[in-house]
């Protein structure tokens, strides 16, 4: 069974809808570690050692959060200038990530319509991934099509518990090795391999 | 009133000083020249008012040289004295030796006994720490490259008169007994030479002993009851005690109380001595200038012109030569060589220590010592003059490339930029942060128990008031950026503050508050940065139990820092009307009022506070959509 490390980051926690319900479901999932990483480090004092030792220790990473300005929480982008560091995560002597999952599970307000040209974000959503992809790539990572939860602004609540249940079950399969580049490359999202 | 009497002397040199000084300044000429020009006014040759007695004055003036270096010998801590080893050991023996064996040959060739002859130029071949040291000190120059120089030169001299004293003896032919030779010195001329020598190196290693087995215990004690002037009592009792030892043993005073110094140097009440012992030295060392002006026999100078003129010249010039040849071979700049040598090019005041032992021995008839000490003291009066044309003629003359002045290392005195006055609970803190990122703080506290503590520590803190200003200024206040004051009371705070406004106002002044009563004085009194030493810390705790109770640790954090801008914000807008008491007690209680509410509205709206991330308008933007 691989061992998955759930990075979350949310500034506002408290008044998040869907990301709570994504993240009570990963805590029930046996054998992932949930990292809450704005409770961890409040002041963005980010403990390098400990975070590079979690990495090492697990098969598959996720970075869990809200997507903010086509981009993530900025304790998130902190962490990883912080943590990913040359000779560490990447470059010639760099390989302590070499082989893992990597995978990014996205909560976005609006439907995935208007990610598209010539609607209101003008962008496929993967277009506004590149940045992150790319990071996993240097890192030697797998980088797999992202799960994402469309529409969250208006999603009813038990459209909202069922993403949860899905987002559980992407979680199992992944511990499994159910995925297989072969088909993840295909896919736009992971949603549509569940 | 009586001519002789004590104060009108003292009146006479006082004035001359008063009159000369400034003048002297004003014309660039720095103040050792002013002094030495008000000695030569009020001395035989001028004016007259100060006759015979000029050498009983001269006797107690050199009380001021003692006191000068003892303060040297504080500023040395073996541990400085060991980074400069290679320009004092070095540089200085070569200069000590070289000079020597030239002006002994000069000296015999010029008819001397060869024995006298050695000595007269081990004599001859010291400079003036006294004039060179406030010389290059008031042009500023004691760092540059040629001021650290010429100070581990003085430095040198000053330890090799250790051994001149030693072997003096060895080389006297045996004194006639008795005659007007003070008691004391009797005593020790009976002795054989040897012996005498002997004695020499005893009173040295005395103390050496003396000094770290009785006199920091001693200050230990003095300190903790925490009067004043007993602390100032017994740093002079020091001093003179030192001198009278020494003079008991037939030794130099001044080298008694540099040695006294170096062993206290590492103490921890070494600034407290520093601001104690200052200004009675620079009295007395004012005093001593006046007193070679005024024991220049000008009779002497014009019965034989030619030959003091030549004799001094000669002296002077030998003396650069060989400086100028070692600055070279030690990798000085033309420019700074050149400062280095006319710098040191005099004759110095342990000479006339010297010269006076040669006297008493009896190996040299008066007439020649008294053509000594002339030229002593002539080349002592040329020393700032020649100082003053390399300044303002010959140094503009040279274009070596950018000036060499500033070098890294802190030689001559630890100075650092950051002063922190008091080293308690809140002190200690903001101070070891610093220190532990690499900034070397220096740090004063009363406290003597803590001080011993923290010195065990292996910390570096001196047993100090900052609310002195001597005090302040021996820590380094002059030349320090940055001033912490964390002392132990508001009101000593408050008294810092005044003081380092008055007079440094260069440094910008970190400030510990106790509470919001204090901080609205400080902030009347232009204090920038205030700290009450509870707000961040209480908030923190406060910050804490939310986040037991449940709260989001990042939320929690936002939430306290904009509580502490609210309450910075409602902090200076208290203290913008409390001047005005009756006012300030109702607006007081109005405020209470106030601070409540906020808290409670703080409370609701803290969620809310940041928009940054709220989604409900978004939600209804359906342009977003």
């Amino acid at each position: 069974m691989k061992k998955i490390l759930i990075l979350f980051a949310h500034p506002v926690y408290e008044r998040s809808r869907a990301q709570k319900v994504l993240a009570t479901a990963a805590q029930q999932v046996q054998g992932v570690t949930f990292r809450d990483l704005y409770e961890r480090y409040p002041d963005f004092d980010v403990d390098v050692q400990k975070e590079q030792q979690l990495l090492q220790v697990h098969d598959i990473i996720i970075l869990q959060h809200p997507l903010y300005w086509y981009s993530m929480p900025a304790l998130l982008k902190q962490w990883i200038d912080l943590v990913l560091v040359h000779g560490w995560a990447y470059g010639h002597e760099g390989h302590a990530l070499d082989g893992k999952l990597f995978l990014q599970a996205l909560s976005a307000g609006t439907q995935q319509q208007s990610y598209a040209v010539g609607e209101a974000h003008n962008h496929p959503l993967r277009e506004f991934l590149y940045p992150i992809e790319q990071t996993a790539k240097i890192c030697r990572m797998q980088y797999l099509p992202p799960f994402v939860v469309h529409g969250v602004h208006h999603i009813a609540e038990p459209e909202l518990l069922a993403w949860g249940e899905k987002f559980k079950r992407a979680l199992l399969l992944l511990q499994q090795s159910k995925f297989t580049p072969a088909v993840w490359q295909q896919a736009q999202y992971l949603n549509d391999l569940l | 009133m009586h001519q002789h009497t004590i104060f009108f002397q003292a009146m006479v040199f006082l004035a001359a000083a008063v009159v000369c000084v400034p003048l002297a300044k004003r014309i660039g000429m720095g103040s050792v020249l002013g002094y030495l020009l008000a000695g030569i006014i009020i001395g035989p040759a001028v004016l007259g008012v100060i006759g015979t007695e000029r050498h009983a004055i001269m006797e107690f003036a050199e009380f001021g040289v003692v006191m000068m270096l003892f303060l040297v010998g504080l500023e040395l801590e073996p541990k400085l004295l060991w980074k400069m080893k290679a320009s004092v050991l070095g540089l200085g023996s070569l200069q000590v030796v070289i000079t020597a064996v030239v002006l002994s040959v000069l000296a015999f060739l010029l008819g001397l006994d060869p024995r006298i002859a050695a000595m007269v130029g081990m004599t001859l071949c010291l400079s003036s720490t006294a004039i060179v040291l406030q010389s290059l000190k008031e042009k500023g120059l004691l760092d540059t490259t040629a001021g650290e120089n010429a100070f581990a030169v003085l430095l040198f001299q000053d330890i090799a008169v250790i051994p001149m004293m030693a072997i003096f003896p060895l080389l006297a032919p045996r004194a006639a007994p008795g005659g007007h030779s003070e008691e004391a010195t009797a005593w020790l001329s009976r002795m054989a030479g040897w012996q005498q020598s002997l004695i020499a190196l005893g009173g040295v290693a005395g103390i050496i002993i003396c000094g770290y087995l009785f006199v920091r215990p001693l200050l230990n004690i003095v300190a903790r009851t925490g009067i004043r002037e007993l602390f100032t009592a017994t740093a002079l009792l020091l001093v003179i005690s030192v001198t009278v030892l020494m003079t008991m043993v037939g030794l130099s005073p001044a080298l008694g109380a540099f040695l006294g110094g170096v062993v206290l140097a590492n103490s921890e009440y070494r600034h407290e001595l520093q601001a104690d012992i200052e200004p009675f030295k620079g009295l007395l060392l004012g005093l001593f200038f006046m007193a070679v002006g005024a024991t220049i026999d000008f009779k002497l100078i014009l019965e034989k012109p030619l030959l003091i003129l030549g004799l001094v010249l000669g002296v002077m010039l030998v003396k650069t030569l060989v400086l100028l040849a070692l600055g070279k071979f030690f990798t000085l700049s033309f420019r700074q060589n050149l400062l280095f040598s006319l710098a040191l090019c005099q004759v110095g005041e342990f000479s006339f220590v010297l010269i006076s032992f040669i006297r008493t021995t009896y190996a040299l008839e008066p007439a020649v010592t008294n053509l000594i000490t002339v030229v002593v003291a002539v080349s002592m009066v040329l020393t700032p003059l020649v100082l003053m044309i390399y300044e303002k003629w010959l140094g503009p003359l040279i274009n070596d490339g950018p000036e060499d002045v500033v070098r890294e290392a802190d030689v001559i005195s630890e100075r650092s930029d950051v002063i922190i006055c008091g080293f308690g609970r809140f002190g200690n803190m903001a101070g070891r942060f610093i220190r532990a990122n690499g900034i070397n703080a220096t740090i004063l506290d009363m406290d003597s128990d803590r001080v011993d503590t923290l010195r065990k520590l292996g910390m570096k803190v001196y047993y100090g008031d900052g609310t002195r200003h001597d005090m302040l200024l021996a820590a380094g206040a002059d030349t320090a950026k940055i001033i912490i004051l964390a002392l132990d009371t508001a009101e000593k705070n408050m008294d810092a503050v005044k003081v380092v406004k008055k007079h440094f106002p260069h440094l910008r002044m970190y400030v510990r508050a106790v509470g919001n009563l204090d901080s609205y004085e400080l902030m009347d009194a232009g204090v920038l940065h205030i700290y009450r030493e509870t707000s961040d810390t209480s908030l923190r705790m406060g910050a804490d139990v939310l986040v037991a109770l449940g709260y989001r640790a990042y939320h929690t954090q936002r939430a306290a820092r904009l509580f502490l801008r609210h309450d910075d914000r409602l902090l200076k807008e208290l203290s913008s009307i409390h001047d005005d008491s009756n006012l300030f007690e109702h607006q007081m209680r109005q405020r209470i009022a106030d601070l409540q509410q906020m808290m409670e509205s703080d409370k609701r709206n803290m969620l809310r506070e940041d928009v940054g991330w709220d989604t409900e308008s978004l939600q209804e933007d359906k342009d977003i959509q």
